[in-house]
């Protein structure tokens, strides 16, 4: 492993990128320069593992991030259990949709570059500062999106200076758009944003803001053949993250089956 | 026209060791010590701002005395370093041993070529977790490493510091409360004034915690652990 005296930034991932042709490891395929020639057509390209839903609201005490469980391969289910939202630092967490080996990656660099920078600088970033970095890094896969591996990542969190949760969301050009409310992307994004629009209101309470999240995504697996609803056979439910003053809390699966359990008795009653 | 002097090697390292061992020792002392829950890092710093004491990967820490422009440069590699191999195979790859190194490879060799040797003293500290014991090395200005057991001092006097240390520090079975008495202790023995918590760096590295272990320890926790009976 090489040991680097000279100064690269504060930023992992312009070290990771910027570094010379001595480091034998072939640098990450974010944010690697188009091939000149010979580049493989979309059509070319072998199905890969695709995540589906993933979404964000916010509520009373900051925000609620949660993704359905499965990875979708063309017209297969390729993964039942991957997770698609991660805990980036202790206030914040990225939620990915699209290609899931370029978009694990993404989450798993972010969070490297978060506490790189926290770590080299002895302070945290500011809020704006992160969503700005996670910018660059998505407009850094545009090649590969091109190719057909998009990753559109939805980045929330809880804004320590503002004092309330805030919602980013992407493109994949790298624009970067503040959300108010709530979002969902992935291709159940629209029904779960559907879902929301009819059930949202401002300043939810923890038990309403989860009872949402639940709905959007059901009602998203309903709809959306790449989409995963509850796994009732397998005990596989969707992750839930809470982001809140007090930081990044992982909902307890019980909870959550739990809730499911009443979502679906009343839908029985409904039907 | 005069002709170039001519210094054997062993002056000239001798004359490089004085002159890196004299700008040392001009600085202020650091202690890393063992206790029940980890490491303690006390750190004689009057600067709130400007560590010594610096987190470096989940279990290790990193502390440098010295010259700052120095032992923050080698920060910062070490850093890079542990970030790159963490990424590249897993956060469990990332060992104080290897940082030491790294480390003891750069200085040395920065010691031998250069004309000026680095004015520093670094201590790389792995919290040990089951099994794995806790790892403390110290690497001298030239390089040379010393795997060192329990406590270790670096920079100002380290070596009447670490005399007294090693005749009052026992086992690491002592609370966290104690180790910073016993710290305070042993630095107020080479300066003249008390050192009360606003001078003083203080981090531990607690094996209780998961994932980052590294903590800082505020002035007023501090305050409050030294002053509790």
């Amino acid at each position: 492993m090489p040991f680097h005296l000279d100064d690269h930034g504060s930023s992992f991932y312009d070290f990771l990128t910027t570094r010379g042709q001595d480091f034998p490891l072939q640098a990450p395929q974010i944010g690697s320069p188009v091939p000149a020639s010979g580049m493989p057509a979309a059509a070319g390209l072998p199905a890969v593992p695709h995540g589906t839903t993933v979404l964000a609201i916010r509520f009373q005490g900051g925000v609620l991030m949660a993704g359905d469980r499965q990875a979708t391969e063309g017209f297969q289910v390729s993964g039942r259990r991957i997770d698609k939202v991660f805990k980036t630092d202790s206030h914040s967490a990225v939620a990915i949709a699209g290609a899931a080996g370029p978009a694990v990656e993404l989450a798993r660099l972010f969070q490297i570059e978060l506490e790189h920078y926290e770590k080299l600088e002895g302070d945290v970033l500011s809020y704006e500062g992160k969503a700005n970095k996670l910018a660059q890094m998505v407009r850094g896969n545009l090649p590969m999106a091109f190719q057909g591996l998009v990753v559109i990542p939805l980045f929330g969190g809880y804004d320590l200076k503002r004092r309330e949760g805030r919602i980013f969301k992407y493109d994949v050009t790298g624009g970067r758009y503040e959300e108010t409310e709530y979002y969902a992307t992935g291709s159940g994004g629209k029904d779960a944003r559907d879902t929301m629009k009819q059930l949202y209101r401002r300043g939810l309470t923890e038990a309403q803001v989860l009872r949402i999240a639940l709905e959007a995504l059901y009602n998203a697996g309903e709809d959306d053949v790449g989409t995963g609803g509850p796994d009732l056979v397998r005990g596989i439910y969707p992750t839930v993250k809470m982001i809140t003053e007090t930081g990044v809390r992982d909902l307890e699966e019980s909870q959550i089956a739990e809730s499911y359990r009443t979502l679906i008795d009343e839908r029985r009653e409904r039907a | 026209m005069a002709l170039p002097y001519y210094v054997s090697p062993e002056q000239m390292m001798a004359d490089k060791a004085e002159y890196a061992k004299k700008g040392i020792a001009k600085g202020r002392s650091i202690v890393a010590m063992e206790f029940t829950e980890g490491v303690l890092l006390v750190a004689d710093n009057p600067s709130a701002s400007l560590h010594k004491i610096s987190e470096m990967y989940d279990r290790i820490a990193f502390s440098g005395a010295g010259k700052y422009n120095e032992f923050e440069m080698l920060r910062k590699a070490g850093i890079r370093h542990a970030d790159l191999k963490g990424y590249t195979y897993s956060r469990e790859d990332v060992t104080a041993k290897s940082l030491a190194n790294a480390y003891s490879q750069s200085i040395g060799s920065l010691f031998s070529v250069e004309p000026k040797p680095l004015e520093v003293e670094l201590l790389v500290v792995e919290v040990g977790q089951g099994e794995k014991p806790t790892e403390i090395y110290r690497i001298s200005f030239d390089g040379s490493i010393i795997d060192e057991r329990g406590v270790a001092v670096i920079g100002g006097k380290s070596e009447a510091l670490i005399t007294f240390l090693k005749s009052r520090w026992k086992a690491p079975t002592i609370s966290l409360r104690d180790a910073l008495k016993l710290s305070v202790e042993a630095l107020e023995t080479v300066t003249t004034q008390k050192l009360g918590p606003e001078v003083l760096e203080v981090a531990v590295l607690d094996r209780t915690k998961p994932g980052r272990t590294f903590r800082r320890i505020a002035s007023a926790e501090a305050r409050s652990l030294l002053n509790s009976p």
